[in-house]
């Protein structure tokens, strides 16, 4: 059987325009719709034809892009809106932590607040009493539950409205984008709680952008794009495909800035030392072009940590030239230089470059964390007089599935003498 | 909408509670806290009474005008404050309506009851007054006096939730609506007697719903009922219980219609 049910849901808001108040309050009125009498163009669907169900007892992730409609989603499921058309069920008592806290009244004490905010998600009096320490105990604030909420920090304030909504012990719980809501303890600890409800037999829906946790936590993954369901079930294999979506999307992103980059390139002074973007020289060996390709060949600014990487020059000397450098610099977002080498560092001595060419720098492994790179190339005279020189022109982005911190990523294993034990996630 | 309505009992936990922390908040901070529920009426009738004393001549014929004043003016501030702090309160809820599972309908609701409280609270002084005038209460009449509180307490509710539901559609109502309070004030017999209005405007003032209450308060507990009707009920029941009939009808009405736009609050708040 599925707590959540949704079936053919549709779901349009109006675009906000102030003269079609009277328009809306008579749909409102007459047909019970706040959208029935307005064009096409002053509306905007949020969720097109959603269709997905929640079994009993499972706990599923939503993930997707800012405005694919995961927040909808929950309003819907919770009952704060309702949708245009389609069906919503929901069976059980429902806890929503969409924005916690939100019934609190900042003048009167934490105490106050704890049993008027039990009481509106439909706990009696009494049940509030009862769970009051645990409460109490759970957001930590046992010296400060008898001060006025509006004294509170706001990672207090936060942690009394999640205990609160934790403890209402709903069959169904609603988490949108929470687990940031205080210090690592605590996180870990409301983690835990989840376990526990999962353990017990509870509904979840989860809204989150942390890929991760759906991985590890949940039993199904739904993905929404644009309002529309772009993939459910397993949630290892809904992450894979939305991380590819993600990734072709970054691709034309960097593709796009990368253009605007050269485009605005002027050529600038002859100082090597300037920090930002440009390119300049005297052109007489010139870079005509640059590309990243990846392990198959294939262009690309997307590249995971550890796997080859290949930066490919097309060259060209108006004159036969003999001496030329040519160098590549790496430099992550922060502007620290990862990496920088050239010809001549590496004891290769200039002879001859005639007409048109290619030069390849292949690296075989990636090993930098993960994070956004932007390189510089050039080609010089040994002296340093510049031919072309682009600087940090060209922007690829590392992935990695770890999130270790730093730049560079050694290979590396980690080795236990029997008597330590760690087992992996 | 009779499905919404019956649920409401439901949540009269939530309505005593919300109510509770309403009067609290008011007063935290304050010196005088609480006391100002008693002290606020007590200065608004000082001011009165300065005024009908020193600045304009109080009519004539009304002797004790100071007490005749209060009357009036105690139950029309539970009724206007009621109206104007509803208008604004789906908005000031906001976070309410679009973040929680939460009935709308208990904010407006939870305004007038808690306004209702400072009435309650302000009879004490009424009663002081009475006492210390002397006046005279003719016993038959007393039992008039909680019929017309709840025939008030349902076309409060009317107007609120009328006024709270389309506020949120046209925020423009909350700022006209002072100005029509105040002269909704003055079409009303609360500063004046009734019977010292002019004729030719009496049918008018017979449209003011809240023109019957005012003179039932006063009738009850301020002018000695004439030996002719002693022992019976005050001589304006009849305009009292039609309009006993006319609010639950305005009740129902605000309640359909609040009803009705109830899916819209979380989107336009």
């Amino acid at each position: 059987m599925n707590a959540i049910e949704l079936t053919n849901v549709t779901k349009v808001y109006r675009k906000y325009a102030r003269r079609k108040q009277f328009a809306t309050l008579k749909s409102a009125l007459l047909k019970g719709s706040l959208i029935q009498d307005l064009q096409p163009e002053e509306t905007f669907p949020a969720l097109q034809g959603v269709s997905f169900g929640v079994p009993a007892g499972r706990t599923c992730g939503v993930i997707g892009r800012n405005g694919s409609g995961k927040s909808t989603v929950l309003k819907l499921v919770a009952g704060i809106t309702k949708p245009t058309t389609g069906t919503v069920k929901v069976e059980g008592r429902i806890s929503a932590l969409i924005e916690l806290g939100a019934g609190f009244h900042p003048e009167i004490s934490g105490r106050e607040n704890v049993f008027i905010n039990g009481i509106m998600l439909g706990l009696t009096k009494r049940e509030v009493a009862r769970r009051f320490d645990e409460i109490v105990e759970f957001a930590e604030l046992q010296d400060f539950i008898d001060a006025p909420v509006k004294t509170y920090s706001s990672g207090m304030y936060m942690r009394l409205g999640f205990a609160v909504a934790i403890h209402v012990d709903p069959d169904v719980l609603l988490v949108d984008e929470v687990l940031a809501v205080g210090d690592a303890g605590f996180t870990h600890k409301c983690l835990d709680k989840f376990g526990e409800f999962k353990r017990r037999g509870k509904t979840i829906l989860l809204v989150t952008h942390s890929l991760d946790l759906v991985e590890r936590f949940c039993d199904e993954a739904l993905w929404l794009d644009n309002g529309r369901v772009r993939g459910s079930g397993d949630p290892r294999r809904v992450v894979g495909a939305y991380l590819t979506d993600v990734g072709k999307s970054e691709e034309r992103e960097l593709a796009r800035v990368e253009e605007r980059a050269q485009a605005d390139s002027a050529p600038a002074a002859d100082d090597m030392r300037r920090q930002d973007e440009g390119r300049w020289g005297s052109r007489e060996i010139e870079i005509t072009s640059v590309l990243l390709k990846d392990a198959q060949g294939q262009t690309s600014h997307i590249f995971q940590s550890g796997e080859p990487m290949a930066i490919h020059l097309g060259v060209r000397a108006h004159e036969p030239n003999t001496d030329f450098v040519f160098g590549i610099g790496v430099y992550n977002a922060e502007g620290v230089n990862c990496y920088g080498t050239n010809t001549h560092l590496e004891d290769l001595t200039a002879q001859e470059i005639r007409g048109e060419g290619e030069v390849t720098f292949a690296i075989e492994a990636l090993d930098l964390v993960e994070g956004t790179y932007k390189l510089d190339v050039a080609v010089h005279k040994l002296d340093g007089y510049p031919y072309d020189y682009h600087r940090l022109l060209y922007t690829f982005r590392v992935k990695s599935r770890s999130k270790e911190v730093g730049i560079y990523r050694p290979r590396h294993a980690w080795l236990f003498t029997p008597g330590i034990k760690l087992k992996k996630n | 909408m009779f499905e919404n309505l019956l649920k409401l009992p439901r949540y009269r936990g939530l309505i005593q509670s919300l109510v509770a922390r309403e009067l609290k908040a008011r007063y935290r901070g304050s010196v005088l806290g609480f006391f100002w529920s008693f002290v606020n009426p007590l200065l608004l009738l000082l001011v009165y009474t300065f005024v009908f004393a020193y600045v304009m001549p109080p009519p004539r014929d009304i002797p004790n005008y100071a007490l005749f004043l209060f009357c009036g003016l105690l139950p029309w501030t539970w009724f206007s404050a009621s109206l104007l702090e509803s208008s604004n309160v789906l908005i000031t809820g906001g976070n309410l309506i679009k973040k929680v599972m939460f009935p709308a309908e208990i904010l407006p609701i939870v305004t007038v009851l808690s306004n209702l409280v400072h009435f309650l609270l302000g009879l004490p002084i009424l009663i002081l007054f009475l006492i210390y005038f002397d006046a005279p209460i003719e016993p038959a009449e007393l039992p008039w006096f909680p019929i017309a509180l709840v025939i008030q307490l349902l076309l409060t509710l009317g107007f609120a939730l009328i006024l709270s539901a389309l506020t949120v559609h046209f925020r423009d109502l909350k700022d006209i609506l002072g100005n029509v309070m105040t002269l909704w004030f003055f079409a009303t017999p609360i500063i004046y007697a009734w019977f010292n209005a002019p004729e030719r405007i009496r049918p008018y003032l017979n449209l003011n719903p809240f023109t019957h209450l005012a003179i039932t308060y006063q009738q009850i507990l301020f002018f000695p009922a004439d030996a002719a009707a002693a022992g019976g009920p005050p001589g304006h029941w009849k305009w009292l219980l039609a309009l006993g009939a006319g609010s639950v009808g305005l009740f129902l009405f605000g309640y359909f219609l609040f009803d009705r736009l109830r899916d819209s609050f979380a989107e336009e708040v």
